[in-house]
């Protein structure tokens, strides 16, 4: 079997759950993976064993306070064996990927949901249409999360290596959100409002839900358009950002391609609108033809007493 | 005085249908345009000239139907518009790109690469940070915002916010939308691309190691369960937790 190596995902100081997808995506290449984690603090590598992967290298360093992209790509190529690379199709990932990439003058291939022998799929045109690539030889590729299913748990057999990067770039200042609700890049549950809303203050009763659930809150490009306290930042969609979390709430958004285009790759999708015919509908798990004010209300005391 | 390149991407409108015809995507009946994201990187790149001084030059790789799209480019604002292209070229993977681009970048002398965050066809956004890496160079990738007194300091987003981040050396710098309005190009400016030329140049791409298999359309999602009336959110809650486990 052939050698891979996956590029650990961490969030807030610990092993995120898309790197235990990314074995099972190593296994179906037909390749061993070793783990790789960038960090400060070794010890985060104790999360990252797996069943099917053959260890865990903890490539430990300065640089890795903070994503400068030339010293991580520099210092994880100097610690990794050859082989495919995986990487979690996350924007700082992709962007990792790319240059360690580069760095070993591989091809990349971006946001795979389909592995097939050597054979890989990835959305093109904002998911308006799928590409199958073949690879002929070692690549680096990025996966999607929720598609591939988690590898179980077990021992990390751990080994550190100390590695320094020349960083290139240096962070003058962290700007924390406002708010401690998650950004819809980083959030496993979404709600997001469009101009049915009316309102950008309606987006309260999304929060609301949001809040309960631990989700983020979005928008469609129609309301971050029209109100300008509804920040670009939240925009789901071609011109937005590309979700694919694991519950995608659709409220007063009518499903236009270019919103289509950044979240149907949504796991389970439910869609509340009181147009029957708003084309979301043919793209959701679960309808519900309602006005939000109506059924926002029903939804979130149904939420509140199932999560408490 | 900077020598800054902007790179820009022909790709079918956004709003486009794309259709598949046998086993490829058919894009003989679409609208063509720059890449959304590039359009961000151009409007930078001139607020940076704007501030700084130098010249912006649009960079694309592609055979002779993008000369359209320097042009827009050049109506726009930029200084100097180049097209990379060698005819024994069928199929570039990303590595073959990079390569050539990154040729291209070094013999224009620039110090500095714009580019959109991601190209609307593929949204690999992979071409920004692997040209930095073959060029050796810094990146910062998904930035919002950037100033220029002082040296140049770029917003890119962070878990849990954004980070204001200072870009001392030689660098790619790829943009999203941000709080940024591009500029649209004036009369002026559009007289003026009509007779601007294309100078055009040559590099060499390795053969590709990833080559296309197959174009197919998204797969058809299986009709869903649609309820009627308020009510039944209480049920869809009920079906989030029993059936789909999401919640």
């Amino acid at each position: 079997m052939s050698e891979s190596v996956i590029i650990a995902e961490t969030s807030k100081g610990s092993i995120a759950s898309v790197t235990a997808e990314m074995v099972s995506a190593a296994i179906a290449l037909g390749t061993t993976p070793t783990i790789v984690v960038p960090c400060t603090d070794a010890s985060i590598a104790d999360g990252a064993g797996f069943e099917g992967a053959s260890k865990t290298i903890a490539v430990k360093g300065d640089c890795f306070a903070n994503y400068d992209a030339s010293s991580w790509a520099a210092a994880i190529d100097a610690a990794a064996p050859a082989g495919i690379i995986i990487a979690a199709a996350t924007p700082q990932s992709k962007d990792l990927a790319a240059r360690i990439a580069a760095r070993r003058g591989l091809s990349i291939v971006q946001d795979v949901v389909a592995i097939n022998g050597m054979n890989l799929t990835s959305p093109i045109y904002s998911g308006k249409a799928m590409q199958t690539v073949a690879l002929s030889g070692d690549a680096a590729i990025s996966v999607r999360a929720n598609v591939f299913p988690s590898a179980a748990s077990t021992a990390a057999n751990v080994s550190v290596v100390d590695q320094s990067g020349d960083v290139a770039t240096a962070v003058k200042e962290i700007i924390e959100r406002a708010s401690t609700r998650l950004d819809v890049s980083e959030a496993n549950i979404i709600i997001s409002g469009g101009r049915g809303m009316g309102s950008p203050d309606n987006f309260s009763h999304l929060e609301k839900i949001a809040d309960t659930l631990g989700a983020a809150v979005g928008a469609s490009r129609a309301a971050v358009d029209t109100w300008d306290a509804i920040p670009h930042s939240m925009q789901v969609g071609q011109t937005g950002k590309t979700v694919n979390p694991n519950l995608y709430i659709a409220v007063g958004i009518s499903g236009a391609i270019q919103h289509l285009a950044g979240m149907r790759s949504s796991k389970y999708i439910v869609a509340v609108n009181k147009d029957a015919d708003a084309p979301i509908f043919a793209h959701a798990d679960y309808g519900i033809v309602a006005s939000w004010e109506e059924a926002l209300p029903v939804l979130e005391s149904e939420l509140s007493s199932m999560m408490a | 005085m900077p020598n800054i390149v902007v790179l820009v991407k022909r790709v079918p409108d956004t709003n486009a249908r794309i259709i598949v015809n046998g086993d490829r995507v058919d894009l003989s009946a679409v609208k063509w345009v720059i890449s959304p994201y590039d359009e961000f990187a151009i409007e930078i790149a001139l607020q940076h000239k704007e501030s700084d001084g130098g010249t912006v030059t649009a960079l694309t790789l592609g055979p002779a139907e993008a000369d359209k799209i320097l042009k827009d480019a050049k109506a726009i604002g930029v200084d100097e518009i180049v097209r990379v292209w060698d005819d024994s070229w069928t199929a570039l993977d990303s590595n073959g790109v990079q390569t050539a681009l990154s040729q291209a970048i070094s013999n224009l002398g620039a110090e500095l690469v714009y580019c959109g965050k991601t190209a609307a066809d593929t949204g690999a956004g992979s071409t920004g940070p692997g040209i930095a890496e073959k060029l050796g160079w810094a990146s910062v990738s998904n930035i919002t915002h950037a100033s220029f007194a002082g040296g140049l300091t770029v917003t890119t987003p962070v878990e849990g916010g954004s980070a204001k981040v200072s870009v001392p050396g030689n660098a790619v710098i790829t943009c999203d939308k941000g709080d940024l309005k591009v500029r649209k190009p004036n009369v002026k400016g559009i007289m003026m691309a009509k007779r601007a030329k294309v100078t055009v140049v040559s590099a060499d791409a390795p053969s590709p190691s990833v080559t296309v298999v197959s174009q197919n359309p998204p797969p058809a999602k299986p009709a869903g369960k649609k309820f009627e009336g308020a009510s039944s959110a209480q049920e869809v809650a009920r079906l989030l937790r029993d059936e789909a486990n999401v919640i």
